[in-house]
């Protein structure tokens, strides 16, 4: 390493964090890939199917023969649309969904920018993906399209506000917005039973379901709806650039899966007292994590809109708001467990 | 010139194009995609100043809300341009004397001799440990406690306002209440009625 760095010189630091940007980059590619032969075989066992067997070994290479067919499509823009944001669009949803991935910490000390402002920054960035369905929607020039992008906004917009305040519990548990510190304040002897999930659980649910509403997944998928807006936003997308929406939609689904475990679940915590923490546990509870957005898919229909509306302004932001005063006030009694 | 000053050049003038073309552009949506692009240069240039907290919630709030909703807004409009600038010369001159005065105004305070550069110390750069968030809550849940309150109870007062103007529900629209309907149990919709199998009245025989 020490002769690289005499070769480049002051380039060095450039080139040595581009290739960390591509070690954390490459790998949820690839788990994004497989997360989608996941949901198709795990879809496929709870209907009684078995799901794509046909393309390798057990249906293994079917990812690629999936990006393959997605590369050498055309892709089509419509008529009216306006070129530049509609080739924008997809590209600002990626963005959104892996610059996120630079302030998660897979292990003590394994995080590409250990920020002291990491939760923020994270909640600023996914906060922008909407930005890709909202332009997809208008520079379509489609009806479809168009409602599909203006219910993802107003989505949104309601389920990160719940999300917000799910996380000032956990800012509240840890005294810190870096994510490394939030994990390690949930370290304690009881292993599983030190994690903020017990005592912050209405915000554990609260904060699961909205994730699955901010990643626009069933049954929060109004945004695409295919039974009554076709599919929404990216109706009029084919090819690489529907490819990259959906390479977005499943990121965002891992990253949320993460978030979720460094917040309530310990992080690379193990749940056993006494066994060494690391990253393979965070990887388990990712995939735990990620088994129940397939399994959301496969068990609820769709919810009405006005219904998700009604869940998002009117359940959860007074159930998040109840429990920061009853967790604030708990831990100043002596009946306070978890320091 | 060193690297942050050229980062702040090049910032600065995407900050003054963006700003630009919110004003100049034609299509009041690609304003506002203009005006998302000056907040998060902006972000930018305070993150250059150290304030990574009020750079991050600039994005958070303004791009990440406020303006999702202005586009929300603006993308339904039915704008028809050649009406828009209908009366473009009745409105320059008050604008002109809008934009004099204040351009004066800011001429007064940047150029004066109370408030120029040399009177600000430029600021000790910080330990990469300083947290900026931590002095920020703890200067405003102590110092500026009050005035910070009065901020808070300001804009409460402007949430009520805001939802009471738009509060004229109509008496006679019909509307679904989700509340209502998610209550919904068996027995208020299905009357399981019991009817015992009737014996044909002549007996035995079918017919």
């Amino acid at each position: 390493m020490d002769f690289f760095q005499q070769l480049l010189g002051p380039a060095w630091p450039l080139v040595w964090t581009t290739l960390k940007i591509v070690a954390i980059v490459l790998p949820i590619m690839g788990a994004v890939a497989y997360l989608t032969l996941a949901e198709r075989k795990v879809i496929g066992y709870i209907q009684v199917r078995i799901g794509p067997n046909r393309v390798g070994p057990r249906g293994l290479l079917q990812p690629i023969a999936d990006a393959l067919k997605l590369l050498t499509k055309e892709i089509i823009i419509p008529a009216g649309a306006n070129r530049f944001l509609f080739l924008l669009a997809p590209v600002i949803s990626i963005m959104a969904a892996l610059a996120a991935w630079a302030v998660i910490p897979f292990d003590a000390h394994l995080v590409l920018a250990d920020v002291n402002a990491g939760l923020l920054y994270v909640l600023a960035i996914t906060s922008m993906g909407v930005y890709g369905v909202i332009i997809a929607g208008w520079a379509s020039n489609s009806k479809y399209a168009f409602l599909g992008g203006l219910r993802s906004a107003a989505q949104i917009v309601a389920y990160e506000i719940a999300m917000g305040f799910a996380l000032v519990g956990v800012l509240m548990m840890s005294n810190s917005l870096n994510l490394g510190d939030i994990v390690r304040a949930q370290e304690g002897r009881a292993g599983l039973l030190s994690w903020n999930w017990i005592p912050l659980f209405p915000m554990f649910v609260v904060y699961v379901i909205s994730a699955v509403a901010e990643t626009n997944r069933a049954p929060f998928d109004v945004a695409e709806g295919e039974s009554e807006i076709v599919a929404g936003f990216h109706v009029e997308y084919s090819g690489m650039a529907f490819a990259i929406f959906f390479l977005a939609e499943y990121a965002n689904m891992i990253l949320v899966s993460t978030l979720a475990a460094i917040m309530f679940l310990g992080g690379w915590l193990s749940p056993v007292p006494g066994l060494p923490g690391g990253v393979h546990w965070l990887l388990l509870k990712v995939v735990f994590g990620l088994f129940f957005f397939l399994w959301f898919r496969a068990t609820f229909p769709r919810y009405r809109y006005d219904q998700i509306m009604r869940l998002g302004w009117k359940v959860f932001i007074p159930v998040t708001l109840v429990w920061l005063l009853v967790v604030g006030v708990w831990m100043r009694t002596p009946l306070w467990l978890w320091n | 010139m060193s690297f942050q000053t050229a980062i702040f050049y090049a910032f600065a003038a995407i900050l003054l194009f963006a700003a630009l073309r919110v004003i100049t552009a034609r299509n009041p949506v690609h304003s506002a995609l203009f005006l998302v692009l000056a907040f998060v240069t902006a972000a930018g240039l305070w993150m250059l100043l150290e304030a990574e907290f009020l750079a991050i919630v600039l994005v958070l709030v303004y791009v990440g809300a406020v303006m999702v909703l202005f586009l929300f807004v603006v993308m339904m409009l039915d704008i028809n341009l050649d009406r828009l600038r209908e009366g473009y010369w009745d409105y320059l001159v008050p604008a002109l004397v809008v934009a004099g005065v204040m351009v004066l105004e800011m001429a007064t305070i940047l150029l004066g001799r109370y408030f120029s550069l040399e009177g600000m110390p430029r600021p000790s750069p910080r330990p990469a440990d300083y947290s900026n968030t931590r002095e920020l809550g703890r200067l405003v849940y102590t110092e500026y406690v009050y005035p910070f309150e009065v901020a808070a109870v300001l804009l409460l007062v402007a949430i009520v306002a805001a939802i009471a103007l738009t509060l004229r529900a109509r008496k006679d629209s019909k509307f679904q209440d989700p509340a209502r309907q998610v209550k919904v149990k068996r027995a208020d919709r299905v009357r399981l009625v019991s009817m015992p199998a009737e014996k044909p009245a002549g007996g035995g025989k079918e017919g």
